[in-house]
């Protein structure tokens, strides 16, 4: 009985992602239909076997939307809608840039310190929204939507106070970082000379981190309680003020690392063409993943996959790359429909499943039918 | 995840509500005495451009799509549906006034503007009214598909034509707008008298009376009909008592799952007529990006205005206000704002300690104040960088001081299941 149980569980858990696939691939080609453009040309075109080059491509892009979708998730397992995550990791990667460029520290001790301050960054950043939550009751979905707008002001006014002007050249950089300073790559895929961010280890760690404290912790049960139950929360003990602070806290200082392997593994500066836009990948990406760190690497993935190999769409079939946002869209949506109607269908079960044995029983209990 | 979010830090008013409800002589208070602190700030700093008709002018078109994105979004919350999706629903707007605009005339193309942004609202409310999904998590993916829709298509369908391109429509045809004869050069003669207060009342009377767009004015009876609609009818006490206690309503025999619909659908139509604006009136043009995160803004706004018309006609004002001024004077005159907002957060401080007897926060409050203060004093203007950020700012300030005595709908954000409310 129990493994019979637990089958129709793993099968309900792979109902949802299939069928969010199948969803989304449907709604985009009949979009593609709509508008006249080639549907068979273009899913031939994003479902080759990605080149080794991509494939480097797509494990870094992976690798830094893996820790902006963890800073996201932080926030989403009690409840904190994190929106500034964009903001959180502009402000930390530009302080750490400034600080890694001007090189006084040697080697790895400059990284040390500059990921130190791009964590504290990044948590500062985000704790002026936990602050206005505890002590102004203003909504964090507002606050940090404008702290990133705020973000971008900030950062362009200071970076062009410190830039690094380079005769003749209208790219406004922080220094760049020295030699010593930069974390090596890996060569793990054959057939290409481009790297692997090194620091996809951090992405690792940060990923083994959030599940530890999450699923092994006071702190994590703690958060993991006022998430599902305020109320519960609080009548057990924990100060959901200072749950609030200290996760929004915690949050923003993972997303402070989001653009730490850019910085130490490709660009070496902060400046003008600095990837953006990554922190709403992330929120789309923790939703894929359900909040749980294998689940957010598989959604990491995907996401980058589609995004290297939508790039080739204009050249190869005429078709504009934005196709890709409709895709990636549609797949969030779908997944959280298709987790929704799959739990319905498995609670369904589940009261049938228990009635049957109820009514299986001798005696005058009769199934009252399960409530909600 | 529930999209209620977090109590923590929100005052739960129970009993009476503490805010003194805004009757039109309120209102009228509260405007004169605006224009009074402007005329005051315009005559101390020397900053005209605080309160010329040109500024103001600009202050309302600015404000039309804000207002129009905050009225969409207090139909579907006033319904119980919490849309962050508004933005995208926006953008999908501006792509609908200016494929229609461009095809069939600026009339078709506010009604395409509207119908896109209803498309949105569709699936906004499939999404949480039928699927029960969290209203944020649809919201967000919304505001994904709506921007990656709007450049698909803009590519699809602008490329080659006539002065458009991948990233932008050909220019499009204008909708009338309209000045009452006889008053505007008036008030244009005693507005540059600049004689305290009163030129500053022509000024804005001025810029309400000449060359308003009927998008404007379309706009504004929204406003009018919105209200109408949700506090004098039947309809409306339905659709409200849907975002208050669905659960009460259904034993009442409302169809819950009908009224939410609707009021996400006038939502998303709401928001389309904002970004229809943006593309029609404002830019007459389809441009990637356009709306800059309106849709957010227009949410605040009506934050702001505590879920009520009058309120979010408020804060629109308010933010196109400040938009305007940043993007028109630029440095010098938001430099003078940072005298107002000196003087507002000293008064804070001060009646924070007097009155509330909370010495820290007092303190706190009063040497901010004179730090804005003293930045006005050494600075002659302020950084473009920081000037855009003015409606931001602003944004959180107003937030940050208003944001506990807001009430919204009881029931905003949560799920609802006909028949499980047991």
């Amino acid at each position: 009985m129990k493994a019979a149980l637990n089958l129709r569980k793993v099968g309900l858990g792979l109902a949802a992602p299939v069928l969010a696939i199948l969803v989304a691939f449907l709604v985009t080609s009949t979009v593609l239909l709509l508008a006249g453009d080639p549907v068979v040309a273009v899913w031939t075109q994003l479902l080759t076997v990605p080149r080794p080059r991509l494939v480097v491509a797509i494990i870094n892009g992976a690798s830094v939307y893996y820790l902006s979708a963890v800073a996201v998730a932080i926030g989403f397992r009690m409840n904190l809608f994190n929106i500034g995550v964009d903001g959180q990791y502009r402000v930390a990667a530009f302080a750490a840039a400034v600080f890694a460029g001007q090189g006084w520290l040697p080697g790895w001790l400059n990284i040390i310190v500059a990921l130190l301050i791009a964590v504290m960054a990044g948590g500062l950043w985000a704790g002026i929204a936990g602050w206005l939550k505890v002590t102004r009751g203003v909504s964090e979905v507002i606050s940090t939507i404008m702290l990133n707008a705020i973000a971008t002001g900030l950062v362009s006014f200071l970076l062009s106070k410190v830039a690094d002007s380079t005769a003749g050249s209208n790219v406004t950089n922080t220094k760049t970082i020295p030699a010593p300073s930069r974390v090596p790559g890996f060569a793990m895929i054959p057939g290409t000379p481009n790297k692997v961010y090194g620091f996809i280890l951090l992405a690792a760690l940060v990923g083994v981190a959030y599940w530890v404290v999450l699923n092994k912790t006071r702190f994590g049960f703690d958060l993991r309680a006022t998430g599902r139950s305020e109320t519960a929360a609080v009548a057990s003990g924990v100060s959901v003020k200072r749950m609030v602070l200290t996760a929004m806290l915690l949050s923003g200082a993972a997303a402070g690392l989001v653009g730490m392997p850019l910085l130490f593994g490709q660009d070496f500066s902060y400046g003008t063409t600095f990837q953006p836009g990554l922190g709403f990948a992330g929120i789309a990406i923790a939703l894929l993943g359900r909040n749980h760190p294998v689940g957010i690497a598989f959604g990491a993935l995907l996401w980058s996959y589609l995004e290297q190999q939508s790039n080739g769409l204009q050249i190869t079939v005429g078709v504009s790359s934005e196709l890709v946002f409709i895709i990636q869209g549609v797949i969030v949506l779908a997944v959280v429909i298709a987790y929704e109607v799959v739990r319905r269908a498995g609670l369904r079960m589940e009261q049938r499943h228990v009635a049957r044995q109820l009514s299986d029983q001798p005696g005058p209990s009769t199934p009252q039918g399960a409530s909600a | 995840m529930s999209t209620a979010g977090l109590k923590a830090g929100v005052d739960v008013i129970t009993g009476a509500v503490r805010r003194p409800r805004l009757n039109p002589s309120r209102i009228a208070v509260i405007a004169v005495t605006a224009v009074f602190l402007i005329a005051v700030l315009r005559l101390v700093t020397g900053a005209n451009d605080l309160a010329s008709s040109g500024a103001l002018a600009a202050a309302i078109g600015l404000a039309v799509p804000i207002g129009m994105a905050g009225l969409g979004g207090l139909w579907s919350e006033r319904a119980g549906v919490v849309n962050i999706g508004l933005e995208g629903m926006m953008i999908l707007g501006t792509w609908g006034a200016g494929f229609f605009g461009y095809h069939y005339g600026p009339w078709a193309g506010l009604l395409g503007a509207m119908f896109c942004g209803m498309v949105g609202g569709a699936i906004h409310a499939l999404a949480t009214v039928v699927f029960g999904v969290d209203h944020i998590v649809s919201g967000v993916a919304i505001n994904i598909i709506g921007a990656g829709a709007a450049k698909y298509l803009a590519a699809r369908t602008f490329t080659g034509t006539p002065g458009g391109g991948p990233t932008q429509s050909p220019s499009l045809g204008n909708l009338p707008s309209f000045s009452i004869p006889g008053i505007s050069p008036g008030l244009g003669t005693l507005e540059q008298k600049q004689i305290f207060f009163v030129s500053d009342l022509a000024a804005i009377l001025r810029a309400l009376v000449t060359n308003l767009s009927v998008v404007t004015l379309i706009a504004l009876a929204m406003v009018a009909l919105t209200w109408w609609v949700l506090w004098r009818t039947t309809f409306g006490l339905r659709l409200r008592s849907c975002g208050e206690s669905p659960v009460a309503a259904e034993t009442l025999g409302i169809n819950v799952y009908k009224y939410k619909f609707i009021a996400v659908l006038m939502s998303g139509t709401l928001a389309g007529l904002g970004g229809g604006y943006l593309a029609l009136v404002a830019a007459n043009i389809y441009r990637d990006g356009q709306t800059g995160g309106r849709g957010y803004i227009g949410l605040a706004a009506m934050i702001f205005g505590n879920w009520r018309p009058s309120g979010l006609v408020g804060g629109a004002a308010l933010f196109g206000y400040t938009d305007a001024v940043q993007l028109r004077g630029g440095g010098t005159t938001v430099h003078a704002m940072l005298l107002l907002l000196a003087a507002l957060i000293v008064g804070i401080g001060l009646w924070q300690i007097l009155r509330k007897h909370r010495v820290v926060q007092g303190v706190v409050a009063v040497a901010a104040g004179v730090l804005v203060g003293a930045w006005y004093f050494v600075s002659e203007t302020v950084p473009d960088e920081f000037t855009g950020m003015t409606p931001y700012v602003a944004t959180l300030l107003v937030l940050a001081f208003a944001s506990q005595r807001l009430r919204m709908p009881a029931a905003d954000g949560l799920p609802y299941r006909k028949g499980e409310g047991h």
